[in-house]
């Protein structure tokens, strides 16, 4: 199905860090032939996403769960004949998807994490417990300068998402 | 040879083997690394999310070693690769530093863009070398046979990490093996990711690019798997019996930090380097090894 098209899409994505490089792409493929995540799982396409971009698919990129998928291996960035730099252009699409509320729910998870604790996987009073019988020094439970900082962007507010999981 | 040591999220918590046998090979060879209370989550977890505030969280970091005069030392690939590209960017844009320190200076810091990040196993390779670690083996690990995973934030974007390392044919963890007397054994799709970034995505397609290496260390006939990041670790140790159970195969590859692999080289006991904390049990490999 062929859906309301953006042709400014790529403008907007070739503006953010990351997104410079969009336009170049030839459609060679050779990110996809070295995809691991590709290797496994088909719907994985990042030559796809990228010419979906630049066609101006902005809804159907955005709110889609593959952009999630790049494991960020930098395999495709490594090879790229035209300098794309695909991992950071699904970073720039990612960021994007955000602000759209289209985040994936382990990444909303993570936001939350880390806000709360400063710390993706936070320490606890147990782990401390066990770091003392190993002799490793304690840690902080929390950090409240990335608290702040969450605040200073605003992503403190970001809550759940529409859409995916 | 003196760093902050940034443990980052994951290695406090789940792989706190790996961490103890850093310190103890360090100590033993003249590595000093400072513990720092104030250091956080490096960013890399956020930057799917807002490339802003991981930048910030990376800039935070830095401050806070460049504040002690001090360059980091990670022991995580994925803290290596967001510090050191943070650090980068700062170090050359003028600008994006200013803008940086507009919000910093809201948290009472600022950073000048002066420090230098290094993930562990690059300091043993650049710092100590593979001839003083060599010097320093009392008990080689002849007849071991070690496949080594290099995970991929260890030496990509290679425009990052100065190339120091190829991103097609990585080698500086197979002369670290060879250093200790093993034999560092080559498999097929040696540079795959673990996956790890996306197992909370997609838990399938994760556990099933894990398996697909371990296949291919188990055919090339590798006694062990050595690598560098606490996240690979927990898609090959913590996850190993998952994916054996899920598919029904066995692999019984026992997965070792390589600071665990050179503390037994530099005569160390398994004890003191956490052998018997990993997931697949180390046993069978140590008695191999006379311990």
């Amino acid at each position: 199905m062929i859906t309301k098209l953006d042709p400014k899409f790529k403008d907007e994505v070739s503006k953010l860090p990351g997104g410079q490089n969009i336009k170049r792409c030839f459609q060679c493929g050779t990110c996809n032939v070295g995809c691991p995540v590709r290797e496994i799982e088909e719907k994985y396409n990042p030559r796809k996403i990228i010419r979906m971009t630049v066609l101006g698919m902005r809804e159907r990129v955005l709110s889609s769960n593959f952009i999630w998928l790049c494991s960020a291996c930098y395999t495709c960035q490594e090879r790229c004949p035209q300098d794309v730099r695909i991992p950071e252009v699904m970073n720039t699409l990612k960021n994007l998807a955000v602000k759209e509320g289209y985040i994936h729910s382990s990444f909303a998870k993570r936001v939350e994490l880390v806000g709360t604790h400063g710390k993706l996987f936070p320490i606890s009073q147990f782990d401390n417990t066990k770091r003392e019988e190993l002799g490793l020094p304690q840690i902080p439970l929390e950090n409240k300068e990335v608290k702040e900082l969450f605040k200073l962007t605003g992503l403190n507010k970001l809550s759940s998402a529409k859409g995916e999981e | 040879m003196k760093y902050a040591f940034f443990l980052g999220c994951l290695t406090p918590v789940m792989a706190r083997h790996f961490e103890l046998s850093a310190r103890k090979v360090a100590k033993k060879l003249g590595v000093k690394l400072v513990d720092v209370e104030d250091f956080a989550c490096c960013g890399f977890p956020i930057m799917s999310v807002d490339r802003e505030t991981a930048l910030l969280m990376a800039a935070r970091n830095l401050s806070v070693a460049e504040d002690l005069g001090l360059d980091v030392c990670t022991v995580c690939n994925g803290c290596a690769s967001t510090l050191t590209e943070a650090s980068k960017e700062l170090m050359h844009d003028q600008q994006l530093r200013d803008r940086v320190n507009e919000k910093l200076k809201k948290i009472g810091r600022t950073y000048k863009g002066n420090v230098r990040v290094k993930h562990f196993a690059r300091v043993l390779y650049e710092d100590v070398g593979p001839e003083k670690i060599k010097s320093q083996v009392k008990n080689s690990l002849e007849g071991l046979k070690v496949a080594s995973h290099y995970g991929c934030h260890y030496l990509k974007p290679s425009s990052v990490f100065d190339k120091f390392e190829d991103p097609e044919f990585p080698r500086t963890l197979d002369i670290l093996i060879s250093a200790l007397g093993a034999e560092a054994v080559e498999y097929e799709d040696k540079i795959h990711c673990c996956g790890g970034v996306i197992l909370d995505v997609d838990d399938k397609i994760a556990l099933a690019m894990a398996q697909e290496k371990l296949e291919h260390i188990k055919a090339a006939g590798a006694n062990a798997i050595n690598l560098i990041c606490p996240l690979c670790g927990s898609m090959y140790d913590r996850n190993q019996r998952v994916i054996e159970r899920r598919s029904g195969a066995t692999y019984n590859l026992p997965v070792l930090y390589y600071t665990q692999v050179l503390g037994l080289a530099l005569g160390l006991s398994p004890e003191e380097l956490g052998l018997n904390m990993n997931r697949v049990k180390t046993s069978d490999l140590l008695s191999k090894l006379g311990f």
